[in-house]
């Protein structure tokens, strides 16, 4: 059944990548930077440049994202403009990542550092694209905590920031922290912004400040995919695993923290 | 002896209290203001994308008409404005989306059917987080997987001469595995959302369980299959590296999936990469398949939506 082939397809593109890439696989491969040989050739470069846009978009993005997510949620009366915002990240969500580069390479790489195409304006470009999804999910955490609770610490004369901050938010953590995650690691994953952005194919350095030039993981792997000599297919297999070992780990993080939540007995 | 007074709050205490409210309003006002400004953000992200894209868009349409843009079937404005007809863009961008578009309708719903009719509830505990991890592998991944283990596959099944190494067919069906975990999460929804009543409706009648799926539960949940198939051909009318690695760099007017192609997403990142400089007539053009491509999955979306939301009200 579908079913079947669904995960065959998957079995099919694990083993692909596999054996394609294991040979090429070792510490050295972690440990080096690119070069034109493709046997010497290594993926430190872009290990250091996923490392600076994943921490750097998560500086942007969790206050922005459970900000947004607080106000809807808690302090937002239901009014017309309130309702534009909720329906405007939905359709945020749905906006081609492309679109996002062209916006990132206009408004940050442009208008924002003149033209320099440095590692924080691909992690604002990514804070924009992955936004939604720290939004949506931070608004479920949220609406998932007991009206009961609050209205207990209302009663003992509670704010409603001291409500949010020592009751809701400490609720609803578990569920932000998975929404976070995911979020993150769809920012790790995703090449064609950055593709626009950084638009750098050989990158024998890694990134040692916030307007240093970058380039990244899935980005690596494109320029090896697309090379001449097709030998540098090989290492690209080999810095696939890496970067999917990655982002299982993470996948798994976040559905282990939600799996542990909702076995929680419901007070 | 306690007396009245003792009781009564002295001034110093009312002033603490007093000095308290205060800071906490104020805190209060401070703390909304923020979050107020962070929800903003996202309006301001979609007012930088749709000014952008339209002001950069403008001066390519000084050059373009609109109609010549709409019509012409030659995609080439690295050469001359003349050349500048989106048609071939756009037909190989359908191509690939509705390739997409049946293989993962075709997947998911089977999966959907599967998961929400037949399956017992440990298996179906197992294999929906085994399917969704399909879609959170990397975009680049299915790319590698289309150009070095598909498109090997047809090559060997129709002949290489008659399969271009970059072509619509592989990458279209890679893409519908990417986006099938898509409509069966959103398909599978809808199914479990008809009620328990008609399926033993549909039993006492006599019907099979194979009739109760087909008969029964897929023309209830009709809307919400028809929603889930065009979010999933917006997913891929946006998807980019798959179709940037896998179906070509050749704009081409054609329906054969075996050729090689180009998407209006793949000429955005091509151009954009670096060569064209800011300001000349090629970066322009990005901007105008950009609004284009973001008026086509905006339009898409909000039909999506609507038919989801339509459909919720029924049952509930």
């Amino acid at each position: 059944m579908a079913v079947v082939i669904g995960v065959a397809g998957l079995v099919a593109l694990m083993l692909d990548v596999l054996i394609d890439g294991l040979p090429f696989l070792n510490w050295r491969f972690i440990s080096s930077y690119s070069s034109y040989d493709p046997s010497r050739s290594g993926i430190l470069g872009p290990l250091g440049g996923t490392l600076w846009i994943v921490a750097l978009t998560a500086l942007f993005t969790i206050p922005i994202g459970v900000g947004t997510a607080i106000y809807l949620e808690e302090f937002a009366s239901k009014n017309k403009m309130n309702r534009l915002i909720e329906l405007n990240i939905a359709n945020l969500a749905g906006v081609p990542s492309v679109i996002y580069g062209l916006l990132g390479l206009a408004m940050f790489v442009q208008f924002l550092f003149g033209g320099s195409r440095n590692v924080t304006a691909g992690a604002l470009t990514m804070t924009l694209l992955v936004l939604p999804i720290v939004v949506i999910a931070s608004q479920e955490a949220i609406k998932a905590v007991p009206a009961s609770y609050r209205d207990a610490a209302y009663a003992m004369g509670a704010t409603r920031w001291q409500v949010v901050k020592s009751v809701v938010l400490p609720q609803a953590m578990p569920g932000i922290m998975s929404g976070i995650i995911l979020a993150l690691s769809r920012a790790i994953g995703e090449s064609a912004p950055i593709l626009i952005i950084s638009s750098l194919v050989v990158v024998t350095f890694v990134p040692t400040s916030p307007d240093s030039a970058f380039t990244v993981l899935p980005l690596q792997i494109f320029t090896w995919i697309g090379h001449q000599n097709p030998e540098f297919r090989g290492i690209a297999a080999a810095a696939i695993i890496v970067l999917l070992a990655v982002l299982l780990t993470l996948n798994g993080a976040a559905i282990w923290i939600r799996s542990k939540y909702q076995s929680r007995p419901e007070q | 002896m306690l007396t009245t007074t003792d009781l009564e709050p002295n001034q110093e205490q009312l002033n603490r209290l007093a000095r308290r409210r205060r800071r906490q309003r104020n805190e209060q006002r401070i703390v909304t203001a923020l979050l107020f400004s962070a929800a903003v953000v996202s309006i301001l992200t979609t007012l930088g994308v749709v000014v952008l894209l339209i002001s950069q868009s403008v001066g390519f349409f000084a050059d373009v008409s609109i109609w010549n843009f709409f019509t012409g079937t030659n995609w080439a404005p690295h050469i001359s404005p003349e050349h500048s007809g989106i048609m071939e863009l756009v037909s190989g961008t359908l191509l690939v989306a509705l390739i997409a578009g049946i293989v993962s309708l075709t997947l998911g719903l089977g999966a959907a059917i599967y998961l929400s009719e037949y399956a017992p509830e440990r298996l179906r505990r197992v294999l929906k987080p085994i399917l969704e991890v399909l879609a959170g592998i990397p975009t680049v991944v299915y790319g590698y997987f289309a150009l070095t283990f598909v498109t090997p596959i047809f090559q060997g099944l129709f002949g290489s001469d008659q399969v271009s190494v970059f072509n619509a067919l592989s990458a279209g069906i890679v893409m519908g595995l990417m986006i099938m975990p898509m409509v069966s999460t959103l398909s599978e929804d809808a199914m479990v959302a008809v009620p328990r009543s008609l399926r033993d409706a549909a039993y006492v009648l006599g019907a099979t369980r194979f009739e109760v799926a087909t008969k029964v539960v897929m023309p209830a949940a009709l809307s919400g299959i028809v929603a889930s198939f065009i979010l999933a051909l917006s997913r891929a009318i946006g998807e980019t590296m798959i179709v940037k690695i896998a179906a070509g760099a050749t704009p081409n007017l054609t329906l054969n999936p075996l050729e090689s192609i180009q998407t209006m997403t793949a000429y955005i990142v091509q151009v954009s990469g670096g060569e064209a400089p800011q300001g000349s007539f090629e970066y322009k053009a990005i901007f105008a398949v950009g609004l284009l491509l973001f008026a086509m999955t905006l339009a898409m979306n909000v039909i999506g939506r609507w038919v989801v939301s339509r459909f919720r009200q029924q049952y509930e």
